[in-house]
């Protein structure tokens, strides 16, 4: 699979990606700086892969998320994606060209209990991308809608076409987010923490069931996590960002192992395990999380990192360099 | 004798809802050794943060203790009144809440929140006395003493967590019930947490139930494991045993679907079908409809929860080490 992707261009590449939130302080709301939320990423996504993002909250993965469904604008980048084999930037689409593109990419969202309509049934609710883009009539929607419940586990489909969310589980709702957001068939889906609300032995199952779609409908997931355990059974590469910036990325087993950046190997440290004869090693990592307003030009886990150097505060944030076999890290000291 | 801080014996608690009663804790029994810890782990909705609310008898009007005793210190106190339970609470038992921010008082500063506690047990004698015993609650829990005087606002939610074992610590209680206090924070905050409490326990030597849905934080912090099911209690063992060798057939389904970064990558097996609704719970072995070892038995009849050697006690009519 990993060798017919080199040759193919991929699905998604992202160029300079950057999303600015302005400060408005004082009584005339005078913007006072911005809150770098998503600064400067470059990364690429294979046609039928699954990328995992991870990352503290407030490090910028949701926003990141959005930006690539184009459910906010960004402030500069290019996002290039192939629809229809053809390259088109993302970030530059309005108008019809902006809701034809939704065709092709979906979002499935992490809390089943708000992500769905109380007052619209499931068959509302599924069909509703097919009304927007204008797939089929009524019949044929009816038919699409229940051949995709069906395919997410929700069978027999007709007992549960013309329920409301609050008649189902948890585990059931977000199946009706999958069949939502699968119905359409895209080609790219981000999925936003999609099984952080779920309960363990419901989780497994719906992961079980979007890797498995994934591979019937060739779609390919960008799978936003805080959880690394579940990045590593979601996907095959893995990004950790770190207050707007990607710090290492690379094939998920190979990181778990062999984590090359600071903040990733304290990352991993604190992950409990699930074995009281395991003792993990205490992250070396200084302080807590902040908020990326103004950042000084410098590396930004500077203030926290257990070996920075002069280098490291004398210098912009470094570029994410390839440190070996697609292994990338962005650090002065690797 | 073993010197038990709490020994809860047969415990069931309902709901009264409009559409029935809901046997939210159904012949819970368990006790705790003083000084020890013991994590109690199930899904949503199966009963653990029940059973922590009605150790403190803190229960909704709706919720009334059915059946059952609850020992703290060998005293029973289900048929004690309200207020003579009112004393108990904080000095003999007290609870660190999932939701630290609101466990706080917006209004108020954090160190006077946490000195008004004191006061309500007639434990202060002056104003410098009660400061200097919360400076050191706060060293205690790894807090800077000056934000004794600051706002819940002013904290993080890691330092909020922090003030709120304080606050649980300050009376010195026999026993503290943490409800899955560390659940909101960031892995690398969880665990800067997790490590305090491990200590706070080692070195007070405090008797703890430390209630969470994930097992791996289970693993590290407790000596002892109850796994919940549906209001019941299925197991009930050493950490180190339940984690080797389960003997519950969902104790090790909830184990075998749960992910490591840690090891090789296993295949996560999957649990059939949903928890049941309580309001008509499955007959016989609540676990049953789910459970892969189920034979006609499990329909029918209640397995007893009883005692497989070791202390390691399992509520199943097949016990896993038979299969």
């Amino acid at each position: 699979m990993c060798a017919d992707q080199a040759i193919q261009e991929p699905l998604v590449k992202v160029e300079g990606l950057q999303k600015l939130y302005p400060l408005a302080t004082g009584i005339f709301k005078k913007t006072s700086g911005y809150i770098h939320a998503v600064d400067g990423l470059n990364f690429e996504i294979a046609d039928g892969e699954s990328l995992a993002l991870v990352g503290e909250s407030g490090s910028g993965k949701t926003t990141t998320g959005k930006l690539l469904v184009r459910l906010i604008d960004p402030t500069t980048g290019a996002i290039r994606m192939q629809v229809d084999g053809y390259e088109k930037d993302i970030a530059q689409l309005r108008g019809a060209g902006l809701k034809g593109f939704r065709r092709y990419v979906q979002m499935i969202f992490q809390d089943p209990y708000e992500s769905l309509n109380p007052r619209r049934t499931i068959f509302d609710t599924v069909a509703e991308p097919l009304v927007v883009q204008g797939i089929g009539d009524v019949a044929e929607r009816e038919q699409l809608v229940a051949h995709y419940l069906d395919l997410v586990g929700l069978s027999p489909p007709d007992t549960f076409l013309w329920r409301f969310p609050h008649e189902l589980s948890g585990g059931q709702r977000q199946r009706v987010a999958i069949a939502r957001a699968l119905v359409v068939v895209p080609t790219f889906v981000v999925a936003d923490e999609p099984t952080s609300m779920l309960d363990v032995s419901i989780r497994t199952g719906i992961m079980k069931l979007m890797q498995s779609l994934a591979e019937q409908m060739g779609v390919t997931y960008l799978y936003i996590t805080h959880d690394l355990a579940v990045a590593r059974y979601m996907s095959n590469r893995l990004a950790v960002m770190y207050l707007g910036k990607i710090v290492e990325m690379g094939e998920i087993e190979e990181l778990l192992v062999n984590p090359l950046h600071p903040y990733t190997k304290a990352l991993l440290s604190a992950v409990p395990v699930p074995d009281p004869s395991f003792k993990r090693q205490i992250p070396n990592i200084k302080g807590s999380i902040s908020q990326p307003i103004n950042p000084l030009p410098r590396c930004r886990f500077y203030d926290r990192c257990p070996i920075a150097a002069k280098v490291c505060e004398d210098n912009d944030h470094p570029p994410l360099d390839d440190k070996g076999a697609g292994h990338l890290a962005a650090c002065y000291l690797i | 004798m073993t010197d038990y801080v709490l020994q809860v014996d047969d415990l069931t608690m309902h709901y009264k809802t409009r559409a029935g009663e809901v046997s939210a804790v159904n012949n819970v029994t368990f006790s705790l050794e003083r000084g020890k810890s013991m994590g109690l782990v199930g899904e949503s909705g199966c009963g653990k943060t029940s059973v922590a609310f009605s150790l403190l008898k803190l229960l909704p009007d709706n919720a009334y203790i059915k059946n059952g005793a609850i020992k703290l210190n060998d005293v029973d106190i289900v048929p004690m009144r309200e207020e003579d339970m009112r004393k108990l609470r904080w000095s003999k038992i007290s609870m660190v809440f999932q939701a630290a921010m609101n466990a706080l008082n917006p209004v108020y500063k954090v160190g006077d929140q946490i000195i008004e506690a004191m006061e309500n047990h007639n434990l202060v004698e002056t104003n410098q006395a009660a400061r200097d015993h919360v400076a050191d609650l706060f060293k205690l829990v790894g807090l800077d003493p000056k934000l004794m005087d600051q706002y819940p606002h002013e904290y993080s939610g890691g330092m909020r967590q922090r003030a709120v074992i304080a606050m649980a610590l300050s009376c010195d209680p026999d026993l503290i019930i943490a409800d899955e206090p560390t659940t909101a924070l960031d892995v690398i905050v969880q665990d800067a947490l997790l490590r305090e409490m491990i200590e706070l326990q080692k070195n007070l030597k405090m008797s703890m139930i430390y209630i969470s849905h994930d097992i791996a934080v289970i693993a590290e912090v407790t000596d002892r494991i109850g796994v919940m099911y549906a209001g019941r209690m299925a197991e009930y063992g050493s950490a180190l045993e339940i984690f080797k060798s389960p003997l519950h057939p969902y104790s090790f389904g909830l184990m075998s679907a749960f992910p490591s970064i840690i090891g090789d990558k296993r295949e996560l097996t999957t649990l059939p079908g949903e928890p049941p609704d309580l309001l008509s719970p499955p007959s016989g072995c609540r676990f049953h409809p789910r459970c892969p070892f189920a034979t006609e038995i499990c329909a029918q009849e209640t397995p007893e929860f009883k005692d497989m050697g070791n202390q390691h006690y399992v509520a199943c009519w097949h016990p896993m080490e038979a299969n």
